[in-house]
């Protein structure tokens, strides 16, 4: 059963618009649920040379994250974008289509 | 995506003009080849809304190009006795309370050829040579056991034991008989917590807590008390033999024993409670690399932040160091306290890249760059005291003698990289200044301040030591000017354990927003200080600075709304000029000057009554929670859209003695300086205080 209800594209627009910064109740609750330990992840965003950025994830055991280096992101927002995404994936069961 | 392939550090935090730095350097390429330039620092990374990195080499006379190598780090912390009589038949016991047993072979003691340990099933054993007898029972973490080993060397003869101490829960005895080979010398050093490794190293470190190590052997009865020779590096045999011995690495001390019950709190009270020392294999204090080459400083260079910039292949490494007036220098009337203390209690943070939901805290992704990855791979460096060691205790030392990689311009926008936009805009000001350190203001106290007629905090000066802070309130009293430029300053107590000069030593004691918890009864320091937050050593910031901790978030920051209070004549000097009621909608940081660790006016935690609240922050996000030191309990209700106490104050207030003090209470604040070309309600309110504060005429008190 997923956690978050994929009905809710209207969450994931108003995310979309703003990832940092103030949110309305029901997005943060759902960001809530996202981050929490067993859903976020362990998602980090690397920066592999000023202004370039790409999601990673953190390992257990003192292990360095490992990169995934497929997407190159311009922009903090649309690493945190991405893994907007992903989460969704997850949770939703679905892709994540915004029109 | 490339990671620097060289690293190094220096034998300090700070130098003066005209004196020699060593520099020891690690090249991990392949090539071993390096180059090696001296940078004045003006502005780090700020991002595609701030002016970006600035720099200017400096002559120094480096060469062209260095050859080096790849220099070992020997992390892990143990203890040694160099020095014993021969023993023949041998009796070794001690008691041991294991934090990681089972992960590998640890050993307890290895004198001569014999090894006492926890094999990797973490049951205590004995073994010489290819021989090995187990217990076969493995030790229960975090309890107390006696661990006896008997060897005898003319027949092989051997035992060893473990026996729990009593409780409710107690695991039972266990004990192994056998024979090992026979004529083994047990002959000194004999190693405490390690063995002895590879190339003059140490190897197979144990982790957790040894106390009261004993040797039977003939006439001889030797006893090693850790309770005694607190704060040093000794570790002290209580015969008549007196074969003292030394620990390596800085492992914690003052540390609850097996006689500990919850009695005594302060191991000065009864250090019998506290005689035990917890050892971590990643423990460093010294990285004792060796000297790669020199560098002379000009007789000229100007006061500021540097860096000596090394270049393999891959990213630079920098390794940032302050340079500030030397004893005979003409001072500027204007100091930048950087917060070297602060930069070193962050250095080698790791637990950013470790798995955990670190976004419900932050609001947002936690972001490193590939200088951190580097740092990843490479354990042996060290942690910082936000990390918690390998057997999850809290990390409770930093010390310089080891690659520090916060130290530089880039990487997270914080400590160092931060402070450097306060350089960038008194550079852009033409404003004259010094820049002085942490580590001289504990050592040189008020005298040190008092050389200025006013000085400026950077960013962040979250650690303070009780001289540290003492030396603030007596320039305050002598009527010097006080400009804090920052957020969550003044917050936590450190100490600079002697015995280890370079190195702090922080008990994250009773509360307080912690990376991790002080175990009961262990809140002094190793000095015989008391840990914890100076908010609750009845030392509030709020009393030196007019504001405190009050809230923080990682995503965005906000702006300031001016409020009726600016406009009381005796703030006018500060909005000269200013027509604006928002200050500070605009940075480098999250696009607002109010962001990530806020602080605010709180009366009833010494902030003056007179004091001006000029400015408050709004709008803050949901990331933005209340500290929990400010409440007796949870509850919801404490994020930035729905607790009206989320806010940061700028503040303003005179002292009886002439001088005056200026809080900007925000982290971000200098990250908007540079907003617009340096043209902004940020930068002028910030020049305004800064002229004022500059010119001679005394400041009064308010009459009533």
């Amino acid at each position: 059963m997923p956690e978050i209800d994929p009905k809710r594209l209207d969450l994931a627009a108003e995310y979309r618009a703003k990832p940092l910064g103030r949110h309305s109740p029901e997005l943060q609750a759902l960001l809530n649920v996202m981050r929490r330990a067993e859903n976020c992840q362990d998602l980090i965003l690397v920066s592999v040379e000023p202004g370039k950025w790409v999601l990673g994830q953190r390992l257990p055991d003192g292990e360095p994250p490992r990169l995934f280096t497929d997407k190159v992101f311009n922009r903090v927002e649309d690493g945190e974008w991405e893994a907007f995404r992903r989460r969704w994936r997850a949770l939703a069961g679905e892709e994540l289509k915004l029109p | 995506m490339k990671t620097p392939s060289v690293v190094g550090y220096l034998d300090r935090l700070f130098a003066h003009a005209g004196e020699e730095l060593t520099v020891r350097v690690s090249v991990l390429d392949p090539s071993r080849r390096y180059t090696a330039e001296l940078v004045r620092m003006i502005c780090g990374e700020t991002g595609p809304k701030g002016p970006g990195l600035k720099e200017e080499k400096i002559a120094a006379g480096l060469a062209e190009q260095y050859e080096g190598i790849e220099q070992p780090t020997p992390v892990g912390s143990y203890a040694v006795v160099d020095r014993l009589p021969p023993l023949q038949a041998a009796e070794v016991s001690l008691l041991v309370w294991p934090t990681l047993p089972g992960r590998s072979a640890q050993t307890l003691v290895h004198l001569g050829a014999l090894r006492l340990f926890l094999d990797a099933s973490g049951a205590a054993a004995l073994s010489l040579g290819e021989g090995t007898i187990s217990t076969a029972r493995p030790l229960r973490p975090c309890w107390w056991y006696r661990v006896t080993a008997r060897y005898d060397p003319r027949t092989g003869a051997a035992s060893v034991a473990s026996s729990p101490f009593e409780g409710p829960h107690n695991d039972r005895r266990a004990a192994s008989k056998g024979r090992l080979q026979r004529n083994a010398r047990l002959n000194a050093p004999m190693h405490l917590a390690a063995s002895p490794g590879p190339g003059g190293g140490t190897a197979d470190h144990f982790y957790g807590k040894l106390e009261s190590p004993r040797i039977r052997s003939g006439r001889l009865a030797a006893q090693w008390d850790f309770a005694r020779g607190m704060g040093t590096t000794r570790i002290e045999e209580t015969s008549r033999h007196r074969l003292h011995g030394r620990t390596v690495n800085a492992p914690k001390r003052a540390v609850t024993g097996s006689k500990w019950n919850g009695s005594i709190h302060d191991w000065r009270q009864d250090p019998s409670h506290y005689a035990a020392i917890h050892f971590h294999g990643d423990d460093l204090y010294d990285a004792c690399w060796k000297p790669s080459f020199a560098i002379k400083l000009p007789r000229d260079l100007k006061s500021g932040f540097y860096a000596v910039k090394l270049r393999a292949s891959g990213p630079a490494f920098y390794v940032g160091f302050i340079v500030s007036p030397g004893p005979r220098a003409k001072r500027a009337k204007l100091a930048v306290l950087a917060s070297t203390v602060t930069y070193l209690a962050y250095a080698n943070y790791r637990r950013r890249m470790t798995p955990g939901p670190f976004e419900l805290a932050m609001g947002a992704l936690p972001t490193v760059d590939m200088t951190d990855i580097l740092l990843a791979e490479h354990p042996e460096f060290g942690n910082s005291t936000y990390d918690v060691h390998r057997d999850g205790f809290g990390v409770s030392h930093a010390s310089i003698r080891r690659p520090l990689f916060n130290m530089r311009p880039g990487g997270r926008f914080w400590n160092f990289a931060m402070d450097l936009c306060l350089i960038d805009w008194l550079e852009h000001e033409g404003i004259a200044y010094d820049v002085i350190t942490d580590h001289e203001l504990h050592a040189e106290g008020a005298g040190l301040l008092k050389r200025y007629r006013a000085v400026m905090t950077g960013s962040h000066p979250e650690y303070y030591s009780l001289e540290m802070l003492n030396a603030c309130d007596r320039f305050l009293a002598g009527g010097g000017r006080f400009l804090y430029m920052g957020g969550n300053g003044f917050y936590w107590r450190v100490t600079f354990p002697r015995a280890h000069p370079g190195m702090i030593e922080l008990r994250r004691a009773e509360d307080g927003t912690r990376a991790w918890a002080e175990k009961p009864g262990q809140y002094y320091h190793a000095t015989g200080e008391y840990g914890g937050l100076w908010l609750r050593l009845g030392r509030p910031p709020n009393a030196l600075a007019g504001v405190g901790f009050i809230a923080q978030g990682f995503d965005a920051s906000t702006y300031y709304r001016r409020t009726a209070a600016s406009r009381d004549p005796r703030a006018a000097f500060l909005f000269e000029s200013i027509g604006d009621e928002i200050i500070g909608d605009f940075g480098a940081w999250g696009d607002g000057a109010a962001g990530l660790e806020i602080d605010a006016f709180d009366d009833k935690l010494g902030s003056p009554r007179h004091a001006l609240v000029v400015a408050t922050s709004e709008n803050h996000s949901n990331a933005f929670l209340l500290v929990n030191e400010e409440m007796a309990s949870n509850s919801h209700g404490v994020d930035g859209t729905l607790n009206a106490r989320v806010k940061a104050n700028i503040v303003f207030f005179e002292t009886p003695a002439g001088g005056a003090v200026f809080s900007t209470g925000s982290i971000a604040y200098v990250a908007s300086l540079a907003h617009n070309g340096y043209d902004n309600n940020v930068a002028r309110l910030t020049r305004n205080a800064v002229e004022r504060f500059l010119d001679p005429k005394s400041f009064a008190v308010p009459p009533g």
